[in-house]
This record gives C-alpha cells, sequence and structure tokens, in this order.
C-alpha cells in the first residue's frame, strides 16, 4: 500500500495523468457545448471513434499531422451537423440519433479503415506528435522534464478550457448558446434563431470531440485500432454532468477520471498486486454512475436539454 | 388637455374557425397614460397582443405607432418601433443573471467581447432613472418575483421601449410588491412613457389606470376615462349576462362526504397556493368554486385527483378519515375526478377507445382474469358507453387521439360516471362544449346530484356556477370565501369577489 | 417547412415504413460499394446468396436470427415502456455467466431440468443487472441510457477477468475461455451438419410470449400506458414505478436468455468474444420493428441476412464486411425519418 502512495507522488503518475486526460478533455468540453444549447449528443462515442480514423489515415497518407487534426475536426463537424439536421430540425429523438450517430459513426471508421488498408494484419504506424516542453515550466529540476513535457494537443486541450469557458461566458455567441439550452422560447422571443444556434453548437461540440478522438492516434497511440475509444465517450457524458457543464470543473473531473486509468497501468507493472488490474480499468465507468448518482440531486441541468424546440409554439 | 397618441389599434379583426377572436377592435394610447384592458380569459386580449407582436395576422386593421404603420406579421417591427412586452409568464432564464438575460440579442453575435460595463452603466442608470432597483449580478432564480417582474420591464427599457404592455402584472405580485410596482409605473409615465396594463383585477385598474377599455367576446363593450366610471360599472361590463334561471330542485343536503379544513398547499419560492382553504362537500348538492383561473383551483383539482397532498391541514373523505390520498387511492374510494387537462391528464391519446375507458378499472374481474384481459367485455362496456353518452367515434378500436375536444370529454364522462360515484370533481367539465354537449353534461351532474352524489364544480363560466350550484364559494389568491348563495347574489358582486375586492355581504349556505 | 399530423395511418403505411427505410439504407450504402471499386448489383446479390443461397447459409442465417430475436425483444419491451436499455450487450453477458455458473458440472440434472434452469438463471441474471439502472432512474430520476451503457464496459471486463482469471479453464490450451458446458446443458441442434440450435425455437415462443404478453395482459397494458402517457397512467391509478421495474426484469431477463442461447447452443463455453454487438444491434432490429414483438423475428431475420450475406460477400469481393454494421447504423437513422413521415405530413409554407 505504501508503495502505491509512492506512487501518486511521483511526477510520472501526473504526467501520465495528465496524458491521458486529454481526450477526456476534448470529449466533455464538447458534450458540454452541445448540452449547454439543449442537445444531449450521444454520437460522442462514434464521432471520436471516426476523429481517431480521419486523423491517423490523413497522416498516413502522407498528410502533416496538424492537418490531420484539422481533417479530423472537420469530419466531426460533419457529423454533428448530420445530428443536428435529425434532432434540432427534425426534432426527432435526440436518443436515438445520438446512438444511431454513434453505430453510423463508429462502423463507417471500421468500414474506411478496412478498406484502404485491406491486407494488414497488426495495424500500420505513423510518427506521432513530438512532446512540447512547456518553457521556464519544463526547467523545474525533476518534476518539469515529467511533467511539463506533453503533446501539443495537450496543451491544445488545456488551452481549449480557457477557450470555451470564455466563450461561452463572455461573448454574445456564448450567451445565446447557454439561453437557448435555457429557455428558448425567451431566446427567440428577443430576436435569436434558436435552431441556427443549436446547430452550430452541436457542429462546435462534435468537431471538439473529433479532436480528443485524434488525440489517440496521432499521439498517445501511434495507430488505429478497433476499440480504441474504449468508452471514453460515454464518460465523457457522466464527466458533463458531473462538472456542472463549467469547463473548469470539466478539466478537473478529466484529470481525475484519467488519474485510475495512470494507477491501473501502474499496477499492471506490479505483478504482485492483490487487485486485479481489470478493477482499476472499471473505475472510471463505476466512478462515472457514481458521480451521476451525485449529481443527480443537485444537477443543475440546463433547463431545455432534451426538449426539441418547435417555432412559433407557444 | 390635449393627447399625443403614440399607438392607435385601428378595427382589428381576427378569425379563428368560427371563433372571432377580435372583432373591430379600436383603441388607441397617449404619452404619457395608463390605458387598462380589462376581459376576462377567452375575452380576446391574448390574440390582440399576438398581433401587436407580429405572432399572428390580423385578418383586418392596421396598427399604427409613433404614427408609422406595423408591418404585420413581424414580430422584430414592434420591438424596434418601441414597443416592449412585459409577459404574464416570465420570459426569464432561470439559471442566468440579470445582466445577461437583459443583453441577449441586443449585441451582434459574432462581436467576440461583451461589452459588460457599458452594458451594466446603461441598466443601472435605467435603475435609478426609473427605481427599478435589481443587481445585475444576481442570477434570475435567487429574484423574488417582484423582482423578475423588474428585469422584464428593464428588458423592455434597455431596448429604448416608450410603450410598455403589460400584461397581468399583479396575477403574481404581493400586495406591497404592487405598491412598488406603482410607484415604477409612475416614473416611467413622468418621463413620456406610455403603458398598456392588461388585468382583470378591479382595484387596481382603478388605482393606476387614467383610461380604461373592457373586452368581451373579442368586442371592445365600454371605453371610459377611469375617474368617470365605478367597478361596478366594469365588473358589468366584463361579465354581462343577465342572471339565469336555475333548473335544479331544491333538495337538502345529506352528510359531509368529503372536506378541505385549513389545507394550505406550497408552490416555488414558498407561495401559497391554497392558502388555509376549508370547504365542505355534502352528499346531494353542488358546491361551485367561482375564480380567475390561476388562484388556487389546479391544486384543489389536484388534491381530489390524488396528485396534489395537503402541505398544512386535512383533506377527509366519508369512510375513510383523513387521507393523504394517491391517484389509485382515490379511483378506489370511489371519487369520480373530470379534469380539465384531458389529453394529458385524462386520457392516453395513443391508446383506444375501449382501453382509455377501462383505465380507472382494469383489475376488475369483469375487464380481467388470470392476468389477461376479457377484450370482449372491454369492447362491450365501451359500446355501451360510447353509446349512452353520444361520443362520436369511428369505433371503440380507434385511437383516443383522433377525437375532437368535445368527444374526448364525453368519454372522460362517461368513465367517471358510469361508476356512479358518491363523490365527483368536475373541473371546467363543459370546456370547449358545444351546446348540446355542454346541456347533457349538465344534465348527468345535475342527476348525479339527484341520487345523492356531491360535486365540487370548478368553473370559469359564470353562468354555469349559478345554475348548477347549490353553493359558491369563490377563490382568490387560494382563499376561499364563505359559501355564497347564488340565488341571492348577482353577477356584479361576484365579478368583484372575484377580481380580490373584499366582500362586504357574506351569506352561508 | 412544418410538419403536420396526419389524421389516419393505414397499417399498409406502418409496415412500408420500416421496409423503404431500409431500402433508403441499402441505397445509400451503394455508394459505398461503388467506392470500393465494386459493382452494386454483384455486391448485393453475393450479399443475399451468401445469406440465403444454400441450406447451410439459411441455417446460418437463422442461428444469427436466435441471438437477434432475443436482444431485439429486450430493447422492444423496454422500449415500450420509454425505458431505455442500451445495456443489452452486458445483460447478455451476465446471463451467459449465469448458465456458466451453474452450467459446467455444478448441477448433474437431465437436459430437461438443466436447460430450463440455465435459461431461468440467465433471465434473472439479467433481469437484475437491468434493475440497477432502473431503480436509479425511478428513484433518483438518473437518466437510465449512460447508465446502462457504462454497464457494459464494467461486465465486460468482468468477464475478462473471469475468462482469463478464477474461470479459466486449464484444459483450454491456453485460450481465455471458461469451462465448456456439460452435454445435458447443451441445446440440441435442430438441422443435421447445421448450427441452427434449439434456441431458435426459444426465441420463436419469446417472440411470442412477449407480443401476447403486451397485447393481452393487464401487465402489457400497463406497460403501454406508462410508456404513451406516465402522467395520465398514474392518474388513472396505474403503478407507474413497480410497472417500469417489471418492465425492465423481462427487458433484462430476455438479453440474458440471448446470452445463454449463444453459450449452450452455439459456442459451448463462454469468450470474451460471445456477442460481436448483439445486444447493439437488438437496438435496431427492435427499432425497424417498430416495437413490434412479432415484428422483431423478421428485423432480427433481416439483420441476419445483411450480416451473415455481408461476411461471405467480403470474401468474394473487396468489401468489409463492416459494409454490415453500417447499412444498420444508417438503417437506424432512416427509419427515424420514416417514422416521423408516417406519422406526419411534410409541408412547405
Amino acid at each position: 500500500m505504501g508503495d502505491f502512495f509512492d506512487f501518486i507522488f511521483t511526477a510520472g503518475f501526473w504526467a501520465a495523468t495528465l496524458r491521458m486526460a486529454t481526450p477526456l478533455i476534448f470529449g466533455t468540453l464538447g458534450e458540454l457545448v452541445c448540452e449547454r444549447s439543449g442537445v444531449l449528443n450521444l454520437g460522442i462515442e462514434g464521432i471520436m471513434t471516426i476523429g481517431s480514423m480521419a486523423g491517423w489515415m490523413w497522416v498516413y497518407q502522407g498528410g502533416e499531422l496538424w492537418q490531420g487534426v484539422l481533417f479530423a475536426a472537420f469530419v466531426g463537424a460533419l457529423f454533428g451537423l448530420l445530428h443536428s439536421l435529425f434532432s434540432v430540425y427534425l426534432g426527432l429523438s435526440q436518443h436515438v440519433t445520438g446512438l444511431g450517430i454513434t453505430m453510423l459513426a463508429s462502423s463507417l471508421s471500421y468500414f474506411i479503415f478496412r478498406m484502404m488498408l485491406p491486407n494488414v494484419t497488426t495495424p500500420p504506424k505513423i510518427v506521432p506528435f513530438d512532446s512540447w516542453a512547456l518553457p521556464l515550466f519544463s526547467d523545474i529540476p525533476v518534476l518539469g522534464q515529467a511533467l511539463f513535457v506533453q503533446s501539443p494537443l495537450t496543451w491544445l486541450a488545456l488551452l481549449m478550457v480557457l477557450l470555451v469557458g470564455y466563450g461561452l461566458f463572455r461573448t454574445p455567441v456564448g450567451l445565446a448558446i447557454r439561453m437557448v439550452g435555457e429557455n428558448p422560447m425567451a431566446a427567440e422571443a428577443q430576436g435569436i434563431n434558436v435552431h441556427l444556434v443549436r446547430s452550430g453548437a452541436v457542429v462546435f461540440g462534435s468537431a471538439l470531440m473529433a479532436v480528443g478522438g485524434s488525440f489517440l492516434t496521432l499521439s498517445a497511440f501511434d495507430a488505429f485500432y478497433i476499440g480504441m475509444t474504449n468508452g471514453r465517450g460515454w464518460i465523457c457524458i457522466a464527466l458533463v454532468v458531473f462538472a456542472s457543464w463549467r469547463p473548469g470543473k470539466a478539466l478537473l473531473g478529466a484529470l481525475f477520471f484519467a488519474s485510475f486509468d495512470a494507477m491501473q497501468m501502474r499496477v499492471q507493472q506490479q505483478a504482485s498486486s492483490a487487485i486485479p488490474y481489470q478493477v482499476y480499468l472499471m473505475a472510471p465507468y463505476v466512478m462515472s454512475i457514481v458521480a451521476l448518482i451525485i449529481m443527480s440531486r443537485r444537477a443543475a441541468y440546463p433547463k431545455a436539454l432534451l426538449i426539441p424546440f418547435r417555432r412559433g409554439e407557444r | 388637455m390635449s393627447r399625443n397618441i403614440v399607438m392607435s389599434l385601428n378595427k382589428i379583426s381576427k378569425r379563428f374557425g368560427p371563433l372571432q377572436a377580435n372583432d373591430a377592435i379600436d383603441l388607441d394610447l397617449a404619452e404619457g397614460e395608463v390605458l387598462a384592458l380589462l376581459g376576462e380569459n377567452g375575452a380576446g386580449k391574448t390574440t390582440l397582443m399576438n398581433i401587436l407582436f407580429g405572432h399572428y395576422v390580423a385578418d383586418e386593421g392596421s396598427v399604427t405607432v409613433f404614427g408609422q404603420e406595423l408591418p404585420p406579421g413581424k414580430p422584430r417591427a414592434a420591438i424596434e418601433a418601441g414597443v416592449g412586452m412585459v409577459h404574464q409568464h416570465f420570459t426569464l432564464a432561470d439559471n442566468l443573471t440579470v445582466l445577461e438575460n437583459v443583453i441577449l440579442g441586443t449585441e451582434p453575435l459574432w462581436g467576440g467581447r461583451q461589452h459588460l460595463r457599458t452594458a451594466i452603466a446603461k441598466l443601472d442608470r435605467l435603475s435609478q432613472e426609473f427605481g427599478l432597483a435589481v443587481d445585475p449580478r444576481a442570477q434570475v432564480r435567487d429574484l423574488s418575483v417582484g423582482e423578475m417582474q423588474r428585469v422584464e420591464i428593464l428588458k423592455a427599457l434597455y431596448r429604448d421601449a416608450r410603450i410598455l404592455i403589460m400584461d397581468e402584472p399583479t396575477a403574481v405580485l404581493t400586495p406591497p410588491e404592487v405598491e412598488s410596482l406603482f410607484a415604477t409605473l409612475r416614473q416611467l409615465l413622468k418621463r413620456g412613457l406610455a403603458v398598456v396594463f392588461i388585468s382583470h383585477k378591479l382595484a387596481e385598474v382603478m388605482a393606476i389606470s387614467d383610461r380604461v377599455a373592457v373586452l368581451r367576446s373579442g368586442k371592445v363593450v365600454l371605453k371610459a376615462e377611469t375617474a368617470q366610471t365605478s367597478r361596478e360599472a366594469l365588473a358589468e361590463a366584463m361579465v354581462g349576462r343577465d342572471i339565469p334561471e336555475p333548473k335544479r330542485t331544491r333538495q337538502a343536503a345529506g352528510e359531509a362526504l368529503l372536506s378541505l379544513d385549513q389545507v394550505t398547499v406550497f408552490g416555488a419560492q414558498h407561495k401559497r397556493l391554497l392558502d388555509q382553504a376549508s370547504l365542505t362537500l355534502r352528499a346531494g348538492e353542488i358546491v361551485g368554486i367561482a375564480g380567475v383561473s390561476g388562484n388556487g383551483q389546479a391544486q384543489i383539482a389536484d388534491l381530489l385527483s390524488g396528485l396534489q397532498k395537503p402541505d398544512e391541514g386535512r383533506l377527509t373523505l366519508r369512510g375513510a378519515g383523513d387521507v393523504m390520498p394517491r391517484p389509485r387511492d382515490m379511483v378506489k374510494y370511489g371519487v369520480g375526478r373530470i379534469v380539465e387537462d384531458r389529453n394529458g391528464l385524462g386520457l392516453i391519446g395513443d391508446m383506444t377507445i375501449a382501453e382509455n375507458l377501462a383505465s380507472e378499472n382494469y383489475r376488475d374481474k369483469k375487464f380481467a382474469r388470470f392476468g389477461f384481459l376479457r377484450f370482449n367485455a372491454l369492447k362491450e362496456h365501451a359500446r355501451q358507453l360510447i353509446e349512452s353518452f353520444d361520443v362520436r367515434c369511428p369505433g371503440v378500436a380507434a385511437q383516443v387521439r383522433k377525437l375532437s375536444g368535445g368527444n374526448m370529454q364525453k368519454l372522460i364522462l362517461a368513465r367517471v360516471l358510469s361508476k356512479r360515484p358518491m363523490v365527483i370533481l368536475a373541473h371546467q367539465p363543459t370546456w370547449g362544449l358545444d351546446v348540446g354537449a355542454t346541456a347533457y353534461v349538465h344534465s348527468q351532474l345535475l342527476e348525479a346530484r339527484l341520487r345523492g352524489a356531491g360535486v365540487l364544480l370548478i368553473s370559469e363560466d359564470l353562468d354555469e356556477l349559478l345554475q348548477l350550484s347549490d353553493r359558491i364559494q369563490v377563490i382568490y389568491h387560494g382563499r376561499l370565501s364563505e359559501s355564497l348563495d347564488p340565488e341571492n347574489i348577482s353577477l356584479r358582486e361576484l365579478g368583484l369577489l372575484m377580481s380580490g375586492h373584499q366582500a362586504t355581504l357574506s351569506k352561508a349556505a | 417547412m412544418r410538419l403536420e399530423p396526419r389524421d389516419h395511418v393505414s397499417m399498409a403505411m406502418a409496415v412500408a415504413g420500416p421496409v423503404l427505410a431500409v431500402l433508403a439504407a441499402m441505397a445509400i450504402c451503394s455508394l459505398l460499394i461503388l467506392w470500393s471499386g465494386s459493382s452494386v448489383s454483384d455486391a448485393y446479390a453475393l450479399l443475399f446468396k451468401g445469406a440465403l443461397g444454400s441450406r447451410f447459409a439459411i441455417s446460418e442465417t437463422l442461428t444469427r436470427t436466435t441471438v437477434l430475436t432475443l436482444t431485439g425483444l429486450a430493447a422492444a419491451v423496454a422500449f415500450r415502456a420509454k425505458l431505455w436499455n442500451i445495456g443489452g450487450e452486458g445483460q447478455l453477458y451476465v446471463g451467459a455467466c449465469a448458465a456458466t455458473m451453474l452450467g459446467t458440472g455444478q448441477l448433474q440434472w437431465p437436459p430437461y431440468l438443466l436447460i430450463p434452469t440455465l435459461f431461468l438463471a440467465g433471465a434473472l441474471a439479467g433481469g437484475l443487472l437491468l434493475l440497477v439502472p432502473t431503480l436509479l432512474k425511478t428513484h433518483l430520476k438518473v437518466d437510465e441510457v449512460v447508465t446502462t451503457l457504462l454497464l457494459n464496459f464494467i461486465i465486460l471486463l468482468l468477464v475478462n477477468y473471469l475468462v482469463f482469471g478464477p474461470w479459466k479453464d486449464p484444459m483450454a490450451m491456453g485460450w481465455p475461455q471458461a469451462a465448456a458446458i456439460i452435454d445435458e446443458g447443451l441445446l440440441p441442434k435442430l438441422l443435421a451438419k447445421t448450427r441452427l440450435h434449439a434456441g431458435f425455437l426459444v426465441a420463436l415462443a419469446s417472440a411470442v410470449g412477449a407480443w401476447v404478453l403486451m397485447r393481452f395482459t393487464v401487465w402489457g397494458y400497463e406497460i403501454r400506458a406508462v410508456g404513451a402517457n406516465p402522467e395520465a397512467a398514474r392518474f388513472a391509478g396505474v403503478p407507474v414505478n413497480r410497472t417500469i421495474v417489471r418492465t425492465a426484469l423481462i427487458s433484462g431477463g430476455l438479453a440474458g436468455m440471448a446470452g445463454v442461447c449463444e453459450l449452450i447452443g452455439l459456442k459451448g463455453y463462454l469468450t470474451l468474444d460471445l456477442s460481436p454487438g448483439f445486444g447493439y444491434t437488438g437496438i435496431v432490429v427492435a427499432m425497424l420493428a417498430g416495437l413490434h414483438p412479432l415484428g422483431v423475428i423478421l428485423s432480427a431475420f433481416f439483420v441476419a441476412v445483411v450480416f451473415n450475406g455481408a461476411d461471405s460477400m467480403s470474401r468474394a469481393l473487396s468489401v468489409s464486411n463492416y459494409i454490415a454494421e453500417v447499412i444498420t447504423a444508417v438503417s437506424l437513422l432512416t427509419v427515424l425519418v420514416s417514422m416521423l413521415l408516417t406519422r406526419y405530413k411534410l409541408k412547405w409554407k
């Protein structure tokens, strides 16, 4: 047990935590923006998957890493558009639409991957992002090299926390998004085009989710595997509730959940652990359920979440 | 004194199918004055306002604001012309701040930065100028109702409104908040704004307005200077009919079947939706509850339906004592419940007529055996009922969703009355029904009364109440008046009581 | 563009909806086939031939229909009550686990006792698993979509642990699988030289049973009422929470039985890849059937045709068999649109 505590206090652990939190940060931010506008986006798991495949494929076909990220974002945005067509404009069930998008995006990822690489047994690799050292911070002895040398996508994720926070709370667009998710009729009365704002939020959120997916193939690992996202999308949905729809708390939640992943890796290295490593792998899912239970009492849901808005209805 | 007309509605007419919602309405509003618009629910006030704000297009007529005619059907036209509306049901987002609610839509969407400091400065200036103290950084859900209304007013003023339309502004305010609102209105008037004050509350209308117009059945029936008219004249104009002859014969009431004893029900922000309400329903009588909707009737209906438990006080049923029932229990106690919300609460639209008619008794021996439904029994039962209650439908296997509103109501009646309950709740039982159907419902309720049932009739139709009730209690702000004898009370007096005017008369029955 | 409710929906229109949706899905996916360089007609011909072109092919398709019918029924029953059970996959696996716990030698009973017991155990396990998110929904208002989904991952990890750990069959030469079900616990084959097993009859019987339940019984009435309008149901005296819990036990039970079926009918021992997503596919099956229990048999058959056919087609052409999942996913979306159009007319302003 003492060994366990020793481990937590190593910089390596925190570096791993920050790294593993990156896709969760992107996913949670993306879902948060969607839900703030009143739309539950259950397509997140599929969008992260196709983001990871699309980004990787671009680079594998000879493109640059950052182009790959942009391409992933673009693909994510397209699926977001499809989602909003069904859920916002046609007012169809957000639950079923989201599940359909996840199934479609995932299956398309695997199909396209297999079609473009038909005869491979081991997934081919690309050269992933080099880590960037954050100037000054990385010069701190011991901690610096471990903690502050991360993938550029991780730095981007942290930047997005600030940007999304600023965007949601300090710009007219962000205010419109929040109002549309709280009281769309009031927003319409004040001249806001509810459908347009909601679609925009879903498209933007989906792009973020896809970027989170691309981190897996362009940074964390260097190849695309079937089942790579492994339920991270669903965890993000729970994380959004856990974070009370606030970007700052989303970051904390992501770090907290990712720390269990980091711990699990360490435990796998120690063959003599009493607790099977699967328990650590289960932890994020279990904690997500627990988080949902705890927050169900106090959840400050955007009031118009899941309620489709029909123009001119009063 | 010359009047500087800022807004005029000219011969506005609007028809919805057979209903003439607005009929050649002529109104004008001058700078610095308050015009009160009076009328019962359904008189046409809401339609008129929707036309003004471009949500509906008038069939005939036009609206002129500051000399310019408003293009019809454009919601922004009125706002841009300087007309602001303070809605009865607030259009505020609870989880956002006052400032955010006010500035939404006033800055270009892609502006990038919000100019919060200028906004706060403007908001503060408006607050000071018009005496509307409110903290811009407060969350709306923490505000009192009076404060929320101030935010609604500020929303309009922030957009440089010079004409304010206030829809039932005092419906949700306490007396001190009403005073505060009136002080605000006086400030607004001093600065040259004009106000249209839509209300049914005569005392307030007399207190604050300069001129008043009464709407009834879509027409303007009275226009006057407030100083030259009286509450009585206004009440009569609002209600407008002679007292109809009752069709019931006198009979002595029997034992008490149901009673509410000092029942209080709390709503949001600890508002008393029912305030120490007491009533007793006896066998063989119809007790009518008169009042403008929103004064606690829904809570009484919910109590008798089993959907609401008393927060304070007691609900007592003969044979069961003090109860805190669920809907299932009320069915078991034999309480017949005819509800207002037919589609939502009373019927399951996607299920068939036969299934709906059995929805309270599907477990009875005659409808189910060994867990299986006896469809023949269900269908036969349904057939009998739709015949005796004259429900027009394509057959008992048709989905209820397809029925007209009137037929849906008949279905509910059939389900309830066929069980010959001893206690009946009738909440707006004839709403939306034609004359024939209405007469039928009335005769059914009277027949129930004759066989000894007690009926609690909640209705906004005063004719109906006066015709059917043995006793009437008026509900206002959650409080029930003493019992009144419908044969010894005039429409004027009822109208006054319903509008909150304290009754000088009290006749216990 | 406006949506106006139709006043009359004929039976023909109600059936045509999903059929058209599926055709639309296949048309959309033909774009993918074209991209792969194959001819669309060749591809679909091979697909149908692969699924239905021989006695063996049909038996394989019916075998797959078996498990899809059960998971489809699980979703259909739950969705009727507006209980969004996305956890079919996990319930399937716990059903298989329960059967493993009792069927690998613990109970030395004759088949006519053992097999029903295994089904019962599986159903119980599946039902109890779904009960957890359901109670969270009824008592704490926690959305069941995410909780049932997350449970899937947890259960899969549990199975992973069991199959690599305490349940690992020492006689399996290192492969991660549990001990085999004893002979008395295995379902008999229906057709010689095929893999079609008696589970197919269990699935058909379950579909009929579910249909009878929903249409003819008091419980079915309550489930439909709660799903259609929970407020009106509560007003009329229907015990809403009890009904939802009952629905969860039935739905989870059906998914658990699907797991038992695959285990004692097809595989014979618990492995990690017992189900390639049957639980999720069951959702599409249910939606395509319009949540009708008998319709589930047909849509399960159709989806089985697509999957089996795609396997066979991918061996002949260079089209990956993932196209089956794509077609299924697109069908889910198109059936949503067709349901909308069945209920509403599109009106241009």
